[in-house]
């Protein structure tokens, strides 16, 4: 007798730690047959809102994109509006946002340990690593005066220069934070149930990874080695040096070697960007935001945020308004399309994992 | 990998390590409220007193997290609306934009960050009143330096000094479509300026059409309440940028140059038809009989020929505009240009008949009699004497009748050393007309130069040019030869006394410091006063003139109830958009006396 599939619902309430959003799942037994993502619960039309904002206001929605790495979409919108506008952001602001960005990747993937880990049961690794994202925390609050939400990156530059002191307090926080990730490999990587959780589980297909344009750990931990920061260098990326980890084995376990070793690039590139990072201006200011037109014509531009490439377009007519705002992120596809093919075939109890191991990030996908 | 892996195993028991540690984030036990940090964007605190209620805050607020509302104990006074912000602190997302956009600097965020209530109705905080103490953990500010607000005006492009004493060349240059476009855009559109205006033009309305690029919208708007603007736009005193919001930490908008601007752009009095376009209603068989054609009586006439009235106007000189004709020197308004403005007046059916002096060419009665209403701009046509020892020397003018002069075409002798007495506009005009004519010029004022009622870019203008001034000199005789011409004049230094009842200080000669200033010329510009003698003695009874000027109602009405009048005549202000504010005010109202 053939076994009868039955219908179970995960989520909407966070099925994992990637926001609302619900996998439809059949099953026989503890397997997937198939699945079907349903969005549709946090909705904020924020490309909608834009329309109605002026050129300055947009900026403070951006953040809200996605709330636990917020300042990739603060970047994309500052350069969207800087490449229409014709201008240009002073050395050191740029330096400022690079140190910016990647304490966002440090922090997004302490989250992602804690998510990755938090799904399969483990949390005393999560208990760390959010405990240690709160001193990058700390660090955002005293730069920008926001822990979560920075609006800082603003077009034509950052909105306040660094505070005194404050880069000997970031190059403290990444000493103590490479001491702790050696106790995370003991706890996590080492750990024999992460790996036997994680390896061969959740594999992308290479031969998909094209047709569902998959990118960031995703597409590295599946050995392609691809990254903005180096195919398409933005701020001051082209000044540093530093490397594009890459695995090959295209499953959890791939990807979360892959987003550990990004970690450590990224404590190098923020040494590297306090080392030559010019003094001097910081900002080139606009005009009197109530006022400011910006020229017709459009832009596409394209950052690498902890979750991938993510790309931004923004449509001027010459008014004080953007036409059309339009963000692309990586959660878009790996959590939707990419999430429903590759989950038949495996356990019920491997999806939130596999889902945090994607990216997922509901608010990302819903603008 | 074998079923027990030892390593594995192992290695996670690391975690003891951190058994009995003390938790990161919770750093203090017994527990201690965190202190945010120095740039921290809290709860938001507001200076009651630096705040002058322009809005910028609520309207930058992409939450629509602020309203504007009244506070008991805060009264609107010129430049400042009377309201404060109020905060929905369910809204709020702390961006912190309203603080970058408040162009006092009054507004900031705080350190405070915990706020619990039951009450729904709390989560409105009105910043300064709920936390009055807030100034102390002001965290996230906005000083000079990080503000949005663009501080710095555009220069305007002017003659140079050397230049312009050569000729009667328009000192001003304008702006360019560039410029326009960049200094309007500093505007906030708070409109604090536009109830300083005593004619309450549609400021931000107008600027805003420029910085968007439709200078054709923005003549239009003009035109709403104003038909002389470009020579507002030229020569106004511009109450408005004093209590322009930009100005309390920068300059102010160049409002008056911006207006320049935009009239400009219509060249001519068809252009200028062709972009008002103006809608003149049916002709309603009712006129209106108006006596001088000062802005006061032009617009009066401009609005009430818009709204179907028959209108006339008699003007005792040979061209329209008053005192703004006669009064101000060419290189500040050229006749060009008011010739084009009076055009346009002409070109929607206001009929003007010059040389007609009312009470000569022809009788107050008989006017008062042809038409429905009558409305007297007849301005301040007489000056006041210097009144010392040896004034009807030959050489000793005043300044007001020598402007009129030169700028009928007159010649007038003023020899090689010109004295002005006085601090007005109409002191330096006449002092920066003398050096034209290629004399040295000296101003002595009674007070200190920073109390000189004169427009300041008129007094740097002056002295650019070579003007000398003297303050604190107060003019006793005026010395003569004997053939009765001017040869000096002769003044007490003074000193300035602290007023006991709190007012300015007042000048007080210094006995013994008689000091001579050689002249070829004297003129006094301490004053005009009116000529009311075209009244007839019933008539001047009736309409009741006080303390030298008409006495009317707020509608511009005299004590007959036929008669309204307006400008220099009737407020103290005596400046063009006053009158301006007059001549709008009159043509409503008669338009309401002759509808009933
Ligand atoms: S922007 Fe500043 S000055 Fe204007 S109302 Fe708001 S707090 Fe007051
Ligand atoms: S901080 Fe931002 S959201 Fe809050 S009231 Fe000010 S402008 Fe509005």
């Amino acid at each position: 007798m053939r076994e009868k599939a039955t219908t179970i619902y995960l989520g909407p309430q966070h099925p994992g730690i990637t926001g609302n959003m619900m996998v439809r799942l059949k099953v026989i037994g503890d397997t997937i047959v198939s699945a079907q993502t349903e969005v549709g619960y946090l909705h904020r039309a924020f490309e909608k809102l834009q329309e109605r904002r002026n050129w300055l206001q947009g900026f403070t929605l951006m953040c809200r994109f996605c709330v636990p790495e917020s300042d990739p979409m603060e970047n994309v919108y500052a350069r969207s509006v800087e490449a229409i506008d014709g201008r240009e952001v002073p050395e050191r602001g740029k330096y400022i946002r690079v140190m910016v960005l990647e304490l966002a990747r440090i922090a997004t993937q302490l989250m992602w340990y804690a998510g990755q880990n938090g799904s399969l049961g483990l949390y005393t690794m999560g208990q760390w690593s959010i405990g240690d994202r709160d001193y990058i925390l700390d660090l955002f609050e005293e730069l920008t005066g926001g822990r979560v939400y920075h609006m800082y990156q603003w077009p034509g530059g950052v909105r306040r220069d660094l505070p005194e002191g404050f880069t000997d307090k970031v190059l403290r926080t990444l000493d103590y934070l490479e001491k702790r990730l050696k106790d995370y490999d003991d706890l996590m990587f080492a750990n024999s149930i992460f790996q036997k959780r994680t390896q061969g589980v959740g594999i992308v297909p290479k031969e998909n990874i094209i047709e569902h344009g998959v990118v960031g750990p995703v597409l590295r931990g599946a050995g392609i080695r691809s990254d903005i920061r180096i195919d398409e260098p933005y701020e001051v990326y082209d000044k540093l040096d530093f490397e594009i980890p890459t695995q090959e084995g295209s499953d959890i376990w791939a990807r979360a070697l892959v987003r550990r070793a990004e970690v450590h690039q990224s404590i190098r590139i923020i040494r590297q960007v306090i080392d030559q990072m010019p003094s001097g201006e910081y900002f080139n200011k606009f005009p009197n935001p109530l006022k400011w037109i910006v020229p017709a014509g459009d832009a596409y531009v394209r950052v690498e945020s902890g979750r991938g490439e993510v790309g931004f377009y923004a449509v001027s007519d010459g008014t004080i308004h953007p036409r059309r705002m339009h963000l692309r992120g990586a959660a878009y596809v790996h959590a939707i399309t990419l999430l429903e093919s590759i989950l038949p075939g495996q356990n019920i109890a491997d999806v939130s994992a596999i889902m945090n191991s994607l990216g997922t990030c509901a608010p990302e996908i819903e603008r | 990998m074998s079923f027990f892996d030892l390593q594995g195993t192992l290695k996670p028991l690391t975690a003891l390590k951190q058994f009995g540690k003390k938790p990161h984030t919770l750093k203090d036990i017994p527990w201690k409220k965190r202190e945010a940090s120095d740039r921290y964007r809290g709860l938001h605190f507001n200076d009651l007193d630096e705040c002058i209620g322009c809005g910028n805050c609520s309207t930058i607020c992409q939450n629509a997290a602020i309203d504007m509302i009244h506070l008991e104990g805060i009264e609107g006074k010129k430049g400042d609306s009377g309201l404060r912000p109020r905060v929905d602190n369910g809204r709020c997302c702390w961006c912190a934009l309203c603080v970058e956009v408040c162009p006092t600097g009054s507004l900031s965020l705080t350190k405070d960050y915990i706020y619990v209530t039951e009450d729904p109705d709390a989560f409105l905080w009105t910043p300064g009143v709920d936390n009055p103490d807030g100034a102390e953990r002001k965290s996230f500010v906005s000083d000079k330096d990080h503000s949005l607000n663009d501080f710095n005006r555009i220069p305007m492009p002017e003659l140079e000094g050397k230049e312009r004493v050569k000729s009667f060349a328009e000192v001003v240059l304008g702006y360019n479509e560039q410029q326009a476009r960049e200094e309007a855009s500093r505007c906030i559109s708070c409109g604090i300026c536009t109830e300083v205006c005593p004619d309450h033009m549609h400021i931000p309305e107008y600027i805003n059409a420029i910085a968007s690029g439709n200078d054709k919208d923005a003549v239009k708007i003009i035109y709403d309440n104003n038909p002389l603007p470009e020579m507002c736009g030229k020569v106004c005193t511009r109450r408005c940028e004093d209590v322009c919001a930009i100005a309390t930490r920068g300059d102010s908008v160049a409002i008056r140059w911006l207006k320049r601007y935009a009239t400009e752009t219509a060249a001519t009095a068809d252009l200028t038809h062709e972009i008002v376009n103006p809608e003149i209603k049916e002709a309603n068989g009712k006129t209106v009989g108006i006596i001088g054609a000062g802005p006061s009586g032009l617009t009066a006439a401009y609005y009430l020929a818009l709204r179907g009235y028959d209108v006339t106007i008699y003007e005792a000189s040979a061209k329209a505009g008053g005192a703004t004709m006669y009064g101000i020197p060419k290189y500040r308004l050229p006749i060009e240009s008011l010739d084009k403005q009076i055009g346009y007046i002409q070109s929607i059916g206001v009929k003007i008949n010059f040389n007609t002096k009312v009470g000569k060419d022809i009788s107050f009665k008989e006017i008062y009699d042809k038409y429905d209403t009558v409305f007297m701009g007849v301005g301040f046509p007489d000056a006041w004497p210097l009144g010392v020892d040896g004034d009807d020397a030959k050489g000793s003018m005043q300044a007001f009748r020598y402007l009129y002069m030169i700028n009928a075409g007159d010649k007038v002798d003023i020899g090689d050393k010109v004295v002005v007495v006085g601090g007005g506009n109409v002191a330096i005009d006449a002092a920066r007309v003398s050096r034209r004519f290629g004399a040295e010029v000296t101003i002595l004022y009674r007070r200190r130069v920073a109390d000189m009622p004169a427009d300041w870019e008129e007094i740097e203008g002056a002295e650019d040019e070579g003007v000398h001034i003297i303050p604190q000199g107060i003019p006793t005789k005026i010395h003569k030869d004997d053939k009765g011409h001017v040869t000096g004049i002769e003044y007490l230094k003074a000193k300035m006394v602290a007023d006991d009842k709190g007012g300015r200080p007042r000048p007080v000669a210094i006995e013994g410091s008689e000091t001579i200033l050689e002249a070829t010329a004297v003129m006094a510009a301490i004053g005009q006063m009116g000529d009311y003698s075209f009244l007839p003695k019933e008539f001047e009874d009736k309409i009741k003139i006080e303390r030298g000027r008409f006495v009317v109602n707020e509608k511009q009405q005299t004590g007959d109830p036929k008669v309204f009048a307006g400008g220099d005549a009737v407020n103290r202000t005596a400046d063009a958009i006053s009158a301006i504010a007059d001549g709008f005010r009159a043509c409503k109202a008669i338009d309401e006396y002759l509808s009933k």
